[in-house]
């Protein structure tokens, strides 16, 4: 008579169990959207569980087109975007939607050339070897860029991604205001029109295919560049000087960059003379006016939070913080919501 | 006698006993089965209806010209299928040429010549294939396979048939050829398990008949097994072409994703269910999103299409089999 007792024992955990759940329970915060921030996110909300045990968030990295649709329809308390949403979309919305930007990343050039000699590139270079201009490596124009290193006589491979991405979306952004040629030809989206070049899927098959082609070279996030020990580029800002792409030199972009009032601002091609002018900010997105008035209270909570000790974490992930400036002006904001 | 009589009522009754509920479990489980049947009609017309909804602008806007035209312009919102289209039927293509031969060879060792202590491993090993997510297969295409290709395959292919201009230009590694050796070895492992079953289910009579008539080995496999079960084996390759239209991560993988019809199979190309997966999840305008969910509408007819063809041309077979038999 062993067996059943130890299955009502079994048994009496399981309900035990079932009920102590249903007691604790707790207020579920769903969201959905980028997955470029899903690290950090991730992150901030187990973190934040210390903080305030009373709510849990639940997000679904589904991309930020996904993350637009959902925050549009209702079906999230926060959807998250690694672009702004377009005036278009904004006015399809129910009610006023507020871009919440949260940390920035950089999109760096990685490349693959025999002894992978440091390189120096401006917008005139990198737009030309995109368009499927500039084809060798020893093109007098990369030439004059990189006198100290010597360029081989071999075909430039460019790869570009082949999924909808923010990368893309920030790199074709920085194009587009720097050539007008590309600009015309091209344009800015998540997903573009490529003039040349072969398409790998997400980072890892862009720095997978960088990495197993000789003479290519493709942009990345630079974690995926650091992770998988990549060259990459120096790039010639705005201000005219060469800047390695780091976590501070994307900061200083932020804190020169022109941010208007509903913070649906761009960031590449920063004025500043430290600034890395190929970068990102990522945003979230909530309504103003939130519709479960404990719920609401509950977001603005960790939102503030993440403003304040969230962005510490930023560092340790290879994110690149908001300044001081930018996070008392989205603090403001964050006042603003009303439940 | 009054004991067997009994026996006999009591035969009787059991028989009466098992009749009647027995009917109504057939019915029931008639009606079970249709209604079943039924439901797969159902959700492929579903799919069919709700891929036209959320496409129905996009199908107004561009209408033919979407299958006809090679622009895919998120930015200018220019939406043209062909080269996916393209992509697909020629990766499908490649795809069978090389796991077709491979699979019914296959089979037909296991079957007809190996030896039974091999089969057995032989057999696991070919399921386990089909058991290696596709997403492995392409992470092992870009790190293993196409630096493979590029240094020995292709450069000999370009020696010896560059002078077809489906062999020449450039090698990258990523390619049109490369996606259909990634899809080949995504079908292979079902081809050969059903061409398996099929080559065992022809009668042993058959071959005896071959063997009783002098035929070498050769000759019974091929005109005993092969021929008897052609049929079947043509089953068999339809259901790998259903696989290979619809392959999607390992080819998005290693194809190079870029929307172009050109001859050269070193040339990078596109696949309808590859620019689904690429590009669907960060889709923010409305006109891009009908043009996605219409190149699934596209996919979608495209595997029907091909599939009713395929019917068509079964059928063509039996009755040039069935009068070949009667002559």
């Amino acid at each position: 008579m062993k067996c059943p007792k130890l299955a009502h024992r079994i048994l009496a955990t399981v309900l035990l169990a079932g009920v102590t759940a249903t007691a604790s329970a707790q207020m579920m915060i769903n969201g959905a959207g980028a997955t470029f921030p899903y690290p950090i996110y991730s992150k901030w909300f187990d973190e934040y569980a210390k903080v305030d045990p009373s709510v849990r968030f639940n997000y679904q990295s589904i991309g930020s087109g996904g993350g637009q649709k959902q925050i549009l329809a209702q079906t999230v308390d926060f959807g998250a975007s690694d672009g702004p949403m377009t005036d278009d979309n904004l006015t399809k919305a129910p009610g006023k939607i507020l871009h919440i930007p949260t940390v920035a990343g950089a999109v760096v050039l990685t490349y693959n050339l025999p002894g992978n000699p440091p390189l120096k590139l401006d917008a005139d270079t990198i737009a030309g070897i995109f368009l499927g201009q500039i084809k060798k490596w020893n093109d007098p124009k990369l030439a004059a860029l990189n006198s100290g290193a010597t360029l081989p006589d071999q075909e430039i491979v460019v790869v570009h991604r082949s999924d909808g991405s923010g990368t893309t979306f920030i790199f074709t952004d920085y194009l587009s205001k720097v050539s007008s040629e590309w600009k015309e030809k091209v344009g800015n989206n998540t997903s573009v029109n490529w003039p040349a070049g072969i398409g790998g899927k997400g980072n890892e098959g862009v720095s997978g295919q960088v990495k197993q082609t000789p003479g290519a070279i493709g942009y990345v996030e630079l974690i995926y560049a650091t992770q998988n020990k990549m060259p990459y580029a120096e790039v010639k800002n705005s201000a005219g000087q060469f800047v390695k792409p780091t976590i501070e030199s994307v900061t200083a972009a932020i804190a020169t960059a022109n941010i208007p009032d509903d913070f649906r601002f761009s960031m590449t091609d920063a004025p500043g003379k430290d600034a890395y002018p190929i970068s990102g900010a990522t945003w979230l997105l909530v309504y103003e006016q939130q519709k479960d008035a404990t719920k609401g209270k509950k977001l603005v909570e960790f939102l503030k939070w993440a403003m304040k000790d969230g962005e510490k974490m930023a560092k340790d992930l290879d994110y690149a913080s908001l300044p001081e400036s930018v996070q008392q002006r989205v603090l403001k904001r964050i006042d603003e919501i009303k439940m | 006698m009054a004991v067997a009589a009994s026996i006999a009522v009591e035969e009787r009754s059991v028989q009466a006993r098992m009749v009647s509920p027995s009917r109504l479990g057939d019915k029931a489980f008639e009606w079970l089965t249709l209604a079943m049947a039924l439901a797969v009609v159902v959700l492929i017309i579903l799919i069919g209806w709700q891929l036209w909804i959320g496409s129905s602008v996009a199908i107004k806007k561009f209408g033919f010209h979407f299958l006809v035209t090679s622009t895919w312009d998120p930015v200018a919102e220019q939406f043209g299928a062909l080269p996916f289209i393209y992509g697909t039927l020629v990766s499908s293509l490649i795809a069978l040429l090389i796991a077709v031969p491979l699979s019914i060879a296959t089979a037909a060792y296991l079957t007809e010549l190996a030896p039974l202590w091999i089969r057995q491993p032989l057999v696991s090993l070919i399921e386990m294939l089909a058991a290696i997510p596709s997403v492995i297969l392409g992470l092992w295409g870009i790190f293993v396979m196409i630096p493979w290709l590029r240094d020995y395959p292709f450069p000999w292919l370009k020696r010896v048939f560059g002078w077809t201009p489906f062999f020449n230009g450039p090698i990258y590694g990523p390619s049109m050829l490369a996606g259909g050796i990634i899809i080949a070895v995504m079908i292979l492992p079902i081809i050969t398990s059903v061409s398996r079953e099929i080559l065992r289910s022809v009668p042993d009579l058959q071959r005896e008949a071959a063997y009783g008539l002098g035929a070498t080995r050769w000759e019974a496999t091929r005109i005993a097994v092969l021929s008897y079960a052609k049929k079947g084996l043509f089953g068999a390759v339809i259901l790998g072409l259903g696989r290979a239209l619809g392959e999607t991560m390992a080819v998005t993988m290693v194809i190079g994703n870029t929307p172009q019809i050109a001859a050269s199979l070193f040339k990078p190309g596109y696949t309808l269910a590859s620019v689904l997966a690429n590009e669907f999840t960060e889709a923010t305008s409305d006109m891009y999103l009908q043009a996605l969910f219409e190149i699934g509408l596209v996919l979608f007819g495209i595997t029907i299409l091909v599939n009713l063809l395929a019917q068509l041309l079964l059928r063509t077979i039996a009755v040039k089999s069935a009068t070949r038999a009667v002559q």
